[in-house]
């Protein structure tokens, strides 16, 4: 881990994180940010629930129910996977390293 | 139809950018994609301000897509080859409202935007300037667009292919997990539609599965190819997906896209719906 303060991806406004499970992070290269990686949410049984495109700054975001999900990102400079658990409402964080 | 009259390879398309009577044209529902970079010489579509009529919600009519088309200079003669993010959707859909105003020559770029930017290749951020002309549409071909009362009177009879992901069709989520859970309608699917989402169509790099995989997976789902058949999600652009998939790459005579979907189903009163994973053709 870095000693970085911890950035929080911008929510839409109105979203209510007492009702909705939000998955947030990172997608990082050797610890370097990773924009425009394909980032697909897939679900506890590997099947493809959504796709978004990471930011400039690697970050991509998720409105996902509870459950197990597995995050990955497709980019040029390769591809990685992490695993969450979203146990109910709230903000989940997670980090994907992607390598060739 | 068949895969080569409907679909065209990033190598075929690198080496067509310049190709006469062929115009490339990016559709998505943000179009920054298109302004930060697009493939050399396209021009671009909105979905959202261009395609759909900014009051009532239908399509624009057949005068204002032909005042698009001539706008962007689209030639009644000119093949189109439509691109976007998202896996296709909303280029899919374009192929689909293309058709339905009567425009043959339109093919889709396998694996649209991501394959091309995951395959690193080149993009542009030039605007091209493209002479007006005078598009002539033809009237809407409702062979392939389905209307409420018919997706009402389908249940039970047509194939109804329900393509959102497993927590939309259960009623768990109202849209897809990348979007906010505004919407203020019921949650859960048509009665008797089979659920095969989009995806299962489509490889990880956005292109289409091989029309084997394809005929598999419906065959697997349940799907009755002797029965006419009627696609939808929750905007019509998904299922637009699943409508080429079936109509244009695996030649399916009867497929109709329902582009009210459930935005449309889910608020209507008095409609049966039904919650839960539903039925599945293997056996459960």
């Amino acid at each position: 881990m870095c000693g970085a303060p911890e950035q929080t991806a911008e929510l839409p406004a109105g979203t209510d994180l007492s009702k909705e499970s939000v998955l947030v992070g990172k997608v990082t290269n050797g610890g370097s940010p990773v924009g425009g990686a394909y980032v697909r949410l897939l679900d506890g049984t590997g099947e493809f629930t959504a796709e978004v495109v990471s930011s400039a700054s690697g970050d991509y975001r998720f409105f996902a129910a509870p459950g197990t999900w597995t995050v990955r990102a497709l980019s040029r400079a390769g591809n990685g996977q992490t695993e969450v658990t979203v146990g109910g409402p709230g903000l989940f964080t997670t980090e994907v390293s992607v390598a060739a | 139809m068949s895969r080569q009259d409907a679909l065209v390879s990033a190598d075929w398309a690198e080496e067509n950018l310049d190709a006469p009577n062929t115009v490339f044209v990016e559709v998505d529902e943000d179009t920054t994609a298109y302004d930060g970079g697009h493939i050399p010489g396209a021009v671009k579509l909105d979905w959202k301000t261009e395609l759909q009529d900014q009051v009532r919600r239908d399509f624009v009519d057949k005068a204002g897509f032909e005042k698009l088309l001539s706008a962007k200079g689209i030639g009644n003669d000119d093949t189109v080859i439509l691109y976007g993010g998202n896996n296709n959707w909303f280029a899919a859909y374009a192929y689909w409202y293309f058709k339905l105003y009567g425009h043959q020559a339109v093919k889709l770029l396998d694996g649209g935007r991501k394959k091309w930017e995951l395959d690193g290749r080149k993009l542009d951020t030039e605007v091209p300037q493209r002479s007006q002309t005078s598009y002539t549409a033809k009237e809407q071909d409702t062979s392939i667009r389905a209307f409420r009362d018919e997706v009402v009177n389908a249940i039970g009879t047509k194939n109804l292919v329900d393509v959102r992901s497993p927590d939309e069709f259960s009623g768990k989520l109202l849209a897809p997990a990348h979007l906010p859970q505004e919407q203020a309608q019921r949650g859960g699917h048509i009665p008797s539609a089979l659920n095969v989402p989009w995806s299962k169509a489509a490889n990880e790099d956005g292109t289409f599965k091989s029309d084997d995989e394809l005929r598999k997976l419906y065959s697997e789902q349940g799907l009755d190819s002797s029965r006419s058949t009627i696609a939808y999600c929750r905007i019509g652009e998904r299922s637009s997906h699943t409508w080429f998939a079936l109509h244009e790459l695996l030649g399916e005579s009867d497929v109709k896209n329902y582009d009210g979907s459930w935005t449309e189903y889910g608020s209507l009163i008095g409609v049966p719906i039904e919650t839960g994973p539903g039925q599945s053709g293997s056996g459960s």
